[in-house]
């Protein structure tokens, strides 16, 4: 099976078809950014991108994204290397306590700033429904996606 | 298989190469377990400071208690500062809290400042867990005075190069500055030259003021937030070994089922099964229960055959526990006392003689943990030994229990600690790491184990749920002096209250008023139960600050006035001991939080503020919630505010975090967590039925810190506890409806 992820083409073998997209960036290609918390689609850890739009990797099966642009947060950085908006305001707001939902947050948030660039606070909601923290950072989340989009207008506009 | 490789950072080496050298040092010095060891003969040169931080020094050499070193100060020839630091990481802030400590100190630039973690063996280093609140009051001085330490030897070294007085000599961001000549040395340039002036006596050490603190206080973003955002292997679930194995655990549903038979035949053929196999386990809940293995090449190979599995369990000694009868039975025994004791202070029944009485039964049911990365564990035993990579609170504990289950002398166990995806409590217990070893041994080479989300809630420890039977006295003055709590609890062993289910004879405010008896039942229970973040009190409060609002209300009197006549005069219950009720604390931070949540100002119909307070892990805080709540009983919480005071605070961003995610969490959990239990059997076992918060309920956060003159304590568990009684007394002022039961759904709330 032919995987394109994060621009790179990747060939795996011996695995089901059936198997979550999540399981073969983790086992298969030793990308440990999507996360497992539930299976069932329900806490966004495993949040990547099929074709620029937020997944659950949890529960797309592999041979769904074969053929598609998978981009996980390892693939989320500038072409120049330089690191993404959200990831940038992640670390200036101090966002993480334990971290392990983070990678999924900020897959969710890229998502809505592509269509959004100046999400409203329900914008927020609505777009970061699907993703749980368990320490309770939503209040950081919140600001640092606010500012991430104050950053990318002011690049844009300069 | 189509394993790719990574290897897995480690400072065990460097750590242990410092260990033996500061023990080859021991050898011929006794030294106070206060005491700063100069390590010499190093790799790398510099400086290098070892010392002990932590309450307990645990090495003895031939019955005599000696110094042994925990964490480690070193300053390298490049200038970078690297402190090696003994406990667990799980999103309490703790890897970036203890360097900053030392950093303030030395006077270093941060930019230069990193932290790494110690290898775990608790005969050195003495407690290597986190829980409790305990990590930074325990370290406190000794990080500081190793700081200090640090400072005075690199000023002596710089004032020796130049020849000139020390006292001439200052220091800003890793420079050490002689203003008169203005000639200045780095810390780098430094190091070297150091390492060989004599450790300061510390009584000489002169400790900074706060107000020339210029990292204390500050906010200071997480030093592995980049390595989070950009998706790094950072946690257990990550580690991946050479030639690893992937496995999967099947136990009973109901705690104490044996395995009677399993199709083990039909799962070995499933696509990606490497073996299946039976585990007796020990029988211990905290070691390894019996089950099924099954060992894959990868994890979801291991999970889907794990769903394949067709077990006939033995539950002839397996739970049969049942919340809902555990509900109707406290009912029946709410209009009376318990059969026990807990406390009799005066004459309660003369004291409700004479008072207007006020009642109320309340009850929180049981709740996960659910720390957002499952529980896993990767372990390789091989030649006679094993090594295991564990994202646990107590790594020290899971080392002794690991080579109990194995049989083996813990010097062949080796663990490793690994930033854990939350705690919460869950992870001060190391079943997944026992289970790990049991079939690592077994396979021979390396595994990971990981647990299902499933598992995960099905297999906790969990927060016990309780009943409190409440009646309040308040005399004609409109004061409260008489208060009895019959409180229906559990037990596992049919003698103690179960683990985080005991209620203190000294909780608030029993402990302050002339008439009180507390009296207790116990109903037998099966299902494990553990800390859980402010472990009691994030249960205790919730009743115990609702209940005082009912008496201000029945008092006809301002909860916020009513709640500071029972703190009374300003005194520490127990002089010098951080754990005793400071009232003198208690009243500023209540009148904090009432002051900048504008308690007493009008609110629009429908809308109300709400106050609790408690004090726990050494920490004194009050909250104001302000809800609003529609004819459907629709809930919206606009905004809580908390005061606290743990006194100085380290990181302000850090601090700041986990109270913001202790009001989530006590919202979270007050609105929609409960578990049912019925024959044993947990009823909610994964998202879907247990509602973590989401953000588009998560309210505003206002935290104020009144930053005392008393050592710094913890700041992880004690914001909990006054969430949902503030939350709740709000909802009564909004809508005069008294929330006796949790969660909120019980009646009838949604969000
Ligand atoms: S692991 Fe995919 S949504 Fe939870
Ligand atoms: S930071 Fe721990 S789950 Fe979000």
């Amino acid at each position: 099976m032919r995987l394109s992820i994060n621009g790179k083409e990747h060939v795996v073998n011996e695995v089901d078809e059936a198997t979550p997209l999540l399981w073969v960036l983790r086992d298969h290609l030793g990308l440990f950014g999507a996360k497992y918390g539930c299976g069932i689609a329900q806490c966004g850890a495993c949040t990547v991108h099929l074709n620029g739009t937020p997944v659950r990797s949890c529960s797309v099966p592999v041979s769904a994204a074969s053929g598609q642009q998978v981009t996980t947060i390892e693939g989320l950085a500038n072409k120049d290397g330089s690191l993404h908006a959200l990831q940038k305001a992640w670390i200036e707001h101090d966002v993480a306590q334990c971290g392990y939902c983070q990678a999924g947050q900020i897959m969710s948030a890229a998502a809505l700033l592509k269509s959004n660039p100046k999400p409203t606070d329900s914008d927020i909601d609505a777009a970061m429904a699907g993703n749980v923290c368990r320490c309770g950072t939503y209040v950081r989340i919140r600001k640092a996606i606010h500012s991430a989009a104050a950053q990318l207008k002011e690049g844009a506009s300069s | 298989m189509n394993v790719v490789e990574h290897p897995i950072v480690s400072a065990d080496d460097y750590v242990r190469e410092v260990l033996r050298s500061a023990e080859a040092q021991l050898h011929t010095a006794r030294m106070d377990r206060r005491a700063f060891l100069k390590v010499i003969g190093l790799a790398g040169g510099g400086l290098v400071l070892a010392f002990h931080v932590g309450e307990r020094n645990s090495a003895h050499a031939n019955g005599k208690s000696l110094f042994a070193p925990n964490a480690f100060l070193k300053i390298s020839p490049d200038g970078s500062i690297l402190i090696y630091s003994k406990g667990p990481e799980i999103g309490q802030g703790i890897k970036t809290a203890f360097p900053l400590i030392i950093a303030e100190e030395l006077d270093a630039d941060w930019a230069h400042v990193r932290v790494e973690q110690a290898p775990i063996n608790p005969a050195v280093y003495g407690r290597q867990s986190a829980g409790g609140s305990r990590s930074i009051p325990m370290s406190w001085d000794q990080l500081r005075r190793a700081g200090a330490s640090a400072r005075v030897m690199l000023i002596t070294a710089a004032a020796k190069q130049w020849d000139v007085d020390p006292s001439e000599c200052r220091t800003e961001r890793s420079v050490v500055v002689h203003d008169a000549s203005k000639r200045r040395l780095t810390y780098g340039e430094l190091a070297d030259q150091a390492a060989t002036v004599p450790v300061p006596n510390e009584n000489t050490l002169r400790l900074k003021e706060r107000g020339e603190y210029k990292l204390l206080g500050t906010r200071v973003t997480g030093v592995d937030n980049l390595a989070i955002v950009t998706g790094k292997p950072l946690f257990g679930i990550d580690q991946v070994l050479p030639n690893m194995r992937y496995a999967a655990f099947e136990k009973c549903p109901a705690v104490g089922g044996k395995v009677r038979s399993a199709n083990l035949e039909e799962i070995k053929k499933l696509p990606g099964v490497l073996d299946a196999f039976v585990v007796e386990g020990t029988g211990k809940v905290n070691e390894v229960m019996p089950g099924v293995a099954i060992v894959a090449s990868s994890t979801w190979s291991a999970f889907a055959a794990k769903r394949a599995l067709k077990i006939d369990w033995d539950e002839s000694s397996a739970s049969k526990d049942s919340w809902s009868k555990a509900v109707s039975d406290a009912a029946k025994l709410a209009k009376q006392d318990g059969p026990e004791s807990l406390r009799t202070t005066g004459d309660l029944d003369k004291a409700l003689g004479e008072s207007k009485v006020v009642e109320g039964f309340y009850s929180y049911p049981f709740i996960s943990h659910a720390p957002m990365e499952p529980q896993n564990c990767t372990a390789w035993f091989h030649d006679g030994a094993i090594e295991l990579w564990a994202p646990s609170q107590t790594p020290d504990a899971g080392l002794t229990a690991v080579a109990a289950v194995l049989g083996l002398p813990a010097e062949k166990v080796t663990v490793h600690q690994i930033r854990a995806g939350g705690g919460f409590g869950r992870r001060l217990i190391n079943d997944y790491m026992c289970e790990a070893a049991v079939i690592a041994k077994r396979v021979g080479v390396p595994v990971k184990l990981t647990w299902t989300r499933e598992d995960d809630m099905q297999h906790d420890f969990y927060r016990v749920g309780g009943f409190h039977s409440f009646k309040g006295g308040v005399d004609k003055s409109g004061k409260l002096v008489a208060w009895s709590d019959h409180f229906i609890t559990f037990t596992n062993d049919g003698e103690k209250p179960t683990s985080g289910g005991d209620l203190n004879p000294e909780e608030f405010p029993a402990q302050l008023l002339p008439h009180v008896r507390l009296t207790q039942t116990k109903f037998p229970l099966k299902t494990p139960t553990g800390p859980w973040r402010a472990p009691r009190s994030c249960s205790i409060a919730f009743a115990v600050q609702s209940f005082i609002s009912e008496c201000a209300v029945a008092a006809n009197r301002d909860h916020l006035e009513f709640l500071l006549e029972i703190m009374g005069e300003p005194r520490w219950l127990q002089e010098g001991n951080e754990y005793a009720l400071n009232t003198g604390r208690a009243a500023s931070v209540i009148k904090l939080a009432a002051e900048k949540a504008g308690w007493g100002k009008s609110l629009p119909k429908g809308h109300g503020l709400g106050l609790a307070f408690h004090f726990s892990h050494a920490g004194h805080f009050a909250q104001v919630a302000e809800v609003s709540v529609d004819a459907n009983k629709r809930l919206i919480v606009h905004k809580v505010t908390v005061a606290g005071d743990i006194g100085p605070i380290i990181n302000m961003s850090g601090a700041e975090n986990q109270v913001e995610g202790c009001v989530i969490d006590g919202l979270s959990t007050a609105m929609g967590l409960e578990l049912g239990i019925e024959n044993g059997r947990i009823q909610e076992t994964n998202f879907d039925r247990y509602p973590l918060l989401r953000i588009a309920n998560a309210p505003e956060v206002a935290v104020h810190f009144i930053q005392s003159q008393f050592p710094p304590t913890g700041v992880g568990e004690p914001g909990f506890p006054p969430v949902a009684p503030a939350i709740c007394n709000a909802i009564y002022a909004a809508s005069g409806h008294r929330v006796r039961t949790l969660p909120l759904t019980k009646e009838g709330f949604t969000i």
